[in-house]
């Protein structure tokens, strides 16, 4: 732990470089997940444990169409509406009757959902483990010290885009007036003539198809198998629970938050303690605000 | 509409009583043995378990084929009974048990992987069946004092030390001491991968060569870039990986992506994953171990050298371009028992069971000869380097193309 201390302060503190890089381009899909995940979360209160399965499902069909010679770039729109419509339909079939349950009968319905995903993945593609070449460039700084790929670059762009669309459309499109509105009171809302029936299963859907959006990314930046999807879940409830529901800013500073505690945990503790600093960052965040909450309560007694 | 309903579940029954009497038969009938096995051909481990499975029937059709066992001077046929245990530890000990208990088995060969066949051993020992497996690994399965199990593959502790002796070799020929040679490993946090550690760690410290980043990957593993910053900052001369198909996927995604430059790079599971063909540029010069090569001479009087036996596996299955090593080791675990069941003259199962530890034969896959725990001792693991995208065997460390040049 000293030695790695000692490499990337004292020794060749240019690799800070590339690691908060990496911090970067990981946060950028984590934020992207969670982001989905914060919404649903918050307009539908259904916890969505399936939400890394859907992610893997876009890094398939993905790969599925680089089968048929589409670069993964280009098969991003045909993912995202797939995906899209894939949301809608699982809304129908399940989400619309557990909605209005407690709790956990979400939790469960989407846990379920997501074994259902990951076996049919598995029995669709085998559990081999996948890659996508994107063909692109490698960017090279500081004699090969710092390395950057096209592919990351392209995927926070895109990340960025997508996350810009969203947030535009919310603020301004009919619908994304809608959304917010159910999400402040569902009761409210339907009283004003709001379809909250139609509102959720677009919300999902949407949830859906930012999932997929993450799925090409990290196709073409990682390497998947069907059973991947729980890492994806498990970051996304940490950051969303860190962050809080409702305030999607902070969702996306703490999806490039924990990817830079990530990075420089796992170069500072080594690669196996990268997703326990995920749930670590998560206690912390809970035990700091609870400590918080206490000291309110103290000055309103 | 009731009668029809009592009639259907009345013939179930049937069925079922039926299906049960006719399956317990004995592990030798008439001039059969049976074989029992639970394999995975469902789950996460199907690909490789159709592949031992595919040698071991391989096996079965030639021994069949060319006269069967002969056990007092009777000739029998070999047949094995599969079930598949949906890669799960829990499931393929139940299996076992049905298999032994419910269907009289008496001889088992392995299912795929350590892990399963960790899960399996101690049911066939305490039922007194032999059992030979050919795709357990793990070295911890020869420390538990097993007297039925015999694997005919090398232990895992094996896999990657060659790549430390290898390096050792070029040292002195480069008329450097093998001590200033500097080691960078990364592996997975699970059974098999720190057996492999193991291994390396003890042939470094043999040469007395300075490990100076020991990583340890978790299970879900898609990123290893943070160990491979630390690469390019402390420039080691060897780097080993190990952490099965996705290690190798991800190691070859990201050495290929940062562009690392080490004398030596060896990675389990390239062929697995298919470094070879996905990242042909990083990959080229990584060093691969294999438990077999098809290049090697060795050979035995049922299926010829080597080569043979690659030729004869590919007219059998026209879809495999390269066979991987499982089929080969599950073909040479089949010919274990024959030799066994004739050089007993019987199938008393601790009869049979002490011809099987006496096994001391040339096969097309190497050498046999199992150690007192049932580990075979007389097969080396092979190193191969790939080169323009196939693999050349590695006999001496002259074979090998070095240092490691990659153009990215």
């Amino acid at each position: 732990m000293l030695d790695n201390l000692q490499l990337l302060f004292v020794w060749a503190p240019i690799i800070n470089v590339q690691i908060i890089l990496e911090g970067i381009f990981v946060g950028a899909i984590f934020a992207l997940v969670s982001y989905g995940l914060a919404l649903v979360w918050g307009v539908m209160n259904v916890k969505n444990l399936a939400q890394g399965d859907f992610v893997i499902m876009g890094a398939y069909l993905t790969f599925t169409l680089s089968k048929y010679g589409l670069h993964p770039i280009f098969s991003l729109p045909i993912v995202l509406v797939i995906m899209f419509g894939y949301g809608w339909l699982i809304y129908l079939l399940i989400i619309r009757r557990v909605i209005d349950n407690d709790m956990f009968v979400s939790l469960l319905a989407t846990f379920g959902l997501s074994l259902v995903m990951q076996q049919f993945m598995n029995v669709l593609y085998g559990p081999e483990v996948q890659i996508i070449d994107s063909k692109l460039p490698v960017y090279s700084m500081f004699d090969d010290f710092v390395t950057v790929p096209m592919a990351k670059i392209i995927s926070l762009i895109l990340a960025g885009t997508f996350a810009l669309i969203i947030v535009i459309f919310m603020k301004k499109s009919r619908m994304g007036q809608a959304i917010r509105a159910t999400a402040q009171d569902a009761r409210a809302a339907r009283v004003l003539g709001i379809n909250t029936d139609r509102v959720y299963a677009f919300t999902y859907a949407l949830n859906a198809a930012i999932c997929g959006v993450a799925g090409v990314l990290v196709s073409i930046i990682w390497i998947f198998q069907p059973f991947y999807g729980i890492q994806y879940s498990l970051r996304a409830f940490a950051i969303v629970t860190a962050a809080g529901l409702g305030n999607l800013p902070a969702v996306i500073g703490a999806g490039f938050g924990l990817g830079l505690i990530e990075k420089y945990t796992s170069m500072i503790l080594g690669t196996e303690y990268e997703i326990a600093a995920a749930v670590i960052m998560l206690l912390i965040v809970l035990i700091w605000r609870q400590i918080h909450l206490r000291r309110s309560r103290q000055v309103v007694r | 509409m009731l009668k029809n309903f009592k009639i259907t579940t009345a013939m179930i029954f049937a069925l079922v009583v039926a299906g049960f009497s006719s399956s317990a038969s004995a592990g030798v009938e008439g001039d059969t043995i049976t074989l029992g096995s639970a394999i995975s051909l469902s789950g996460k481990y199907s690909t490789n378990g159709l592949h031992t499975q595919r040698g071991y029937d391989f096996a079965v059709d030639r021994i069949n084929s060319r006269g069967g066992v002969t056990v007092g001077g009777k000739s029998y046929k070999l047949a094995i009974k599969y079930y598949d245990d949906e890669s799960t530890p829990a499931r393929a000990a139940q299996l076992v048990e049905r298999l032994i208990q419910q269907d009289g088995v008496e001889f088992m060969l392995g299912p795929y992987g350590s892990g399963l066949t960790k899960a399996v051993a101690p049911v066939s020992e305490k039922f007194g069946v032999p059992m030979v497996e050919a795709e357990g690994a793990s070295r911890s399965l020869f420390t538990q004092g097993y007297k039925y199990l015999f694997a005919v593959l090398s232990t895992s502790e094996q896999y990657l030390a060659p790549a430390i002796e290898l390096a050792a070799a070029k040292a002195k020929a480069a008329g450097r001491d093998p001590s200033s040679v500097r080691v960078a490993m990364a592996f997975e946090n699970d059974p098999f991968s720190l057996d492999v550690r193991a291994g390396v760690v003890d042939a470094a410290n043999k040469y007395g060569m300075k490990i100076v980043i020991d990583d340890k990957l978790p299970a879900d593993l898609s990123d290893m870039s943070t160990t491979l910053t630390k690469t390019k900052a402390l420039k080691p001369d060897v780097l080993i990986i190990s952490g099965h198909s996705k290690g190798a996927a991800t190691a070859g995604r990201q050495i290929e992506e940062m562009r690392i430059q080490a004398d030596i790079v060896a990675i389990t599971h390239c062929e697995a994953a298919k470094v070879h063909t996905k990242f042909p540029n990083a990959s080229d010069g990584m060093l691969c171990p294999t438990q077999w090569v098809e290049s090697s001479p060795l050979k035995d009087g049922m299926f010829g050298n080597a080569a043979e036996w690659n030729a004869d596996f590919k007219v059998a299955h026209p879809s495999y371009t390269t066979v991987p090593y499982q089929t080969a080791q599950a073909s040479a675990a089949v010919l274990v028992y024959k030799e066994a069941f004739e050089a007993a003259n019987s199938f008393d199962q601790v009869k049979v069971r002490d011809a099987i530890a006496a096994t001391d034969m040339e096969t097309f896959y190497g050498n046999i000869k199992f150690s007192e725990a049932g580990n075979n001792i007389a097969k080396p693991m092979f190193m191969r380097q790939i080169s323009g995208g196939s693999y050349n065997a590695i006999i001496t460390a002259d074979d090998m193309v070095f240092p490691r040049k990659a153009s990215y």
